[in-house]
């Protein structure tokens, strides 16, 4: 039911007033009836306001606020404090190179979409955390859902720029707000991926993120990441596992066995491999925004290009490399 | 010579909001009869608004609605705190009630015009896979799995119908967000008034407020403007359940993140919270809506949701202090008969 207000205030003035005019029998009854009806409309706030407490608006009580969290649920004093705890890990460790960053706008709403890959990847700290020290602008991170089941894991995802991905939070951040939000369609399909079919990019969802960004009237930014498959690498998955525990995969990273002395903590940390991040061609879309629809057979074409346009990128750069860990 | 005024219906005029609207309705000289139905007395003193008491499926309504030739409706009595009632009764008073009410609200030669009516937002539930903001067209993430949203969403579904049924009729449905304020006892503010906030560990939700002046002020607002269609009223901004503790000056409890449901009953039993499904799924993800259809409509709040919360603190911190001011007034029958209808009382004009 769409708010359509004040014809409807008129019609409803109109209607009521027209019944009574047919019980009174007097046609000037109507006119009287419907102005007298409007009238209070117009200025009722002056008649309706007494209630008891709420009389007058109240005296503007001070910020009563305590954090910094905003209404995604992300916070500037956490985020510091990741990129300060990140910032050894992207220069010494991954020592990060960017490739194309001034592709990224230093204003208005933009969809980043990128491969993904590695058992916890490392390509969306690295992204974020580049884009943020380098051009000074929030990234948004969009993820699927099963962050937010976890306890502990979610509100840390999320007070570090971690949004779900659904249509309607990613369309009020790229139109409304105007910001950057970061997307990977592969999903689990690209990170669950063995070490075998590394670089071979997965299905690129439903082409959800091509039809956002046309309805938000934003341009994609394709991001080709080499690096990361090699920073967790998955050697092997439990099917049986993954189902009891209720997450998308159950792996055995390479990380596991090197690590092993660290105990449970060598699970997270990333092999020291070399990311390199290309950043490629802007993608606009001439179509309108804010329509409730767009052609299907477009959105899956451009997805596909997306993706073909990734992968080519990543061959690309898979042949310019050298070493694993040097680049 | 005066034009004819509103001729307003109000269910549940012993509940807090029911009570609260029709003391701000008598103020309004273009509201010429008031009649409140309830199972209860009305618990705040009023002046010209008629009390009729009925059981909770209205069966009397729809000879009211026809002897008083009511054209409003404000239809409050929907229960959405469920720790108060068993969900036998809650089914009773949403389902049954507002099933009642809209029949006799479309009866042949029925004089309704405007109908307002005070849902909740528990009509989209709280779920990871939720967006940050849920629109008023918005779809549930899950389906229900509590009677207050299962009842919440059937009532819905009847003022709809209603609405589809009679075009003519404006109707509004307001959900509203989670309510705090001064005087309005509810779920969580009874939380947030233990020594100790109880939160699920792990989860630091974002969580909406909107303040029970501003609740009262929408209902009239719609009334005011015929408003028509589904709004949300909250307030604006998302707090985190940490900060909202933080800023009643409470530390948060953890409650283990599983298994609650199990817990919950002997807790209860025992006294110390209680925490329905309800309640704890919004613990655990939180929920925000957007409220700005509403304020596109013309309607400004006067509270944002921290706003509201530290409007709350302070009553609490004033009541703790003054010690509870018990409502000194009482419904009596008699007297109030007396007063209205008696020739000897001399009323003003």
């Amino acid at each position: 039911m769409p708010p359509a207000k004040p014809t409807k205030v008129t019609k409803a003035a109109a209607t009521s007033g027209a019944t009574r005019a047919k019980k009174a029998a007097k046609p000037a009854a109507t006119a009287r009836r419907t102005t007298a009806k409007q009238a209070p409309v117009r200025s009722s706030s002056v008649a309706l306001v007494p209630v008891p407490k709420a009389a007058e608006v109240p005296a503007p009580l001070p910020d009563p606020r305590r954090s910094d969290v905003d209404q995604w649920g992300r916070s500037e004093h956490m985020r510091e404090i990741a990129r300060r705890m990140y910032d050894p890990l992207y220069r010494t460790w991954h020592r990060v190179e960017w490739e194309g960053l001034e592709k990224i706008p230093r204003a208005g709403g933009a969809l980043l979409v990128a491969n993904h890959a590695g058992a916890i990847p490392s390509d969306a700290p690295s992204i974020m955390h580049g884009i943020e020290t380098e051009l000074g602008r929030p990234v948004y991170g969009l993820a699927d859902e099963i962050f937010k089941r976890m306890p502990v894991v979610g509100t840390m995802w999320s007070r570090v720029g971690g949004v779900l991905a659904h249509p309607d939070n990613a369309y009020r951040l790229l139109r409304e707000e105007e910001q950057l939000a970061l997307v990977f369609p592969e999903g689990t399909k690209g990170t669950g991926k063995t070490y075998a079919e590394r670089y071979q990019l997965r299905r690129f969802g439903r082409g959800g993120f091509v039809q956002i960004a046309m309805r938000a009237g934003v341009p994609i930014i394709p991001i080709a990441v080499l690096g990361a498959e090699e920073a967790m690498p998955i050697l092997w998955k439990s099917a049986p596992l993954a189902k009891a525990l209720g997450i998308p995969y159950f792996p055995i990273t390479a990380n596991m066995l090197v690590f092993a002395p660290l105990g449970p903590l060598g699970m997270l940390l990333d092999l020291p491999s070399k990311i390199r991040i290309r950043v490629l061609d802007p993608v606009h879309f001439d179509v309108e925004p804010d329509q409730p629809r767009y052609s299907r057979s477009r959105i899956m074409e451009e997805s596909e290009m997306i993706r073909q346009r990734i992968q080519e990128a990543l061959l690309d750069m898979l042949r310019a490399r050298e070493s694993v860990w040097f680049g | 010579m005066a034009p004819v005024g509103k001729r307003v219906l109000i269910t549940g005029l012993a509940t807090f909001w029911g009570g609260r609207v029709a003391q701000a309705l008598e103020a309004d000289p273009n509201v010429e009869v008031i009649v409140g139905l309830d199972r209860h007395e009305p618990t705040v003193q009023l002046e010209r608004t008629e009390y009729v008491r009925s059981d909770e499926s209205y069966s009397i309504l729809a000879r009211i609605v026809k002897a008083a030739k009511i054209d409003t409706i404000v239809h409050t009595f929907l229960v959405v705190d469920s720790t108060q009632m068993r969900s036998r009764t809650i089914h009773e008073i949403n389902v049954i009630g507002t099933l009642n009410l809209f029949a006799a609200a479309s009866a042949p030669g029925s004089t309704v015009r405007d109908v307002v009516v005070k849902s909740s937002t528990l009509v989209y539930g709280s779920d990871p896979r939720d967006p940050t903001w849920f629109r008023e067209e918005s779809r549930r993430s899950a389906l229900p799995r509590s009677m207050v949203e299962r009842s919440l969403l059937e009532v819905e579904g009847y003022v709809r119908d209603f609405a589809v049924d009679n075009p003519h009729v404006s109707v509004a449905i307001l959900r509203f967000s989670n309510v705090l304020g001064p005087d309005i006892t509810t779920g969580l503010a009874r939380a947030l008034e233990l020594p100790l906030v109880p939160a699920i560990f792990g989860f630091d939700p974002r969580i909406q407020f909107v303040h029970e002046a501003d609740v009262v002020r929408a209902i009239l607002f719609a009334l005011e403007t015929q408003l028509q269609g589904v709004y949300n009223v909250a307030g604006d901004g998302l707090l985190p359940w940490s900060e909202v503790a933080a800023i009643c000056g409470k530390h948060t409890f953890p409650l283990p993140p599983f298994g609650m449901s199990l817990l919950n009953g002997p807790l209860s039993r025992l006294g110390v919270i209680d925490l329905p499904d309800e309640l704890l799924d919004l613990l655990r993800n939180g929920r925000g809506v957007d409220n700005r259809r509403l304020q596109e409509a013309g309607f400004s709040y006067h509270y944002t949701s921290a706003g509201t919360v530290a409007d709350f603190v302070e009553a609490v911190r004033i009541r703790n202090m003054l010690g509870a001011s018990e409502s000194a007034y009482q419904y009596e029958r008699d007297v109030e008969q007396f007063f209205r209808h008696s020739p000897a009382v001399l009323h003003d004009e």
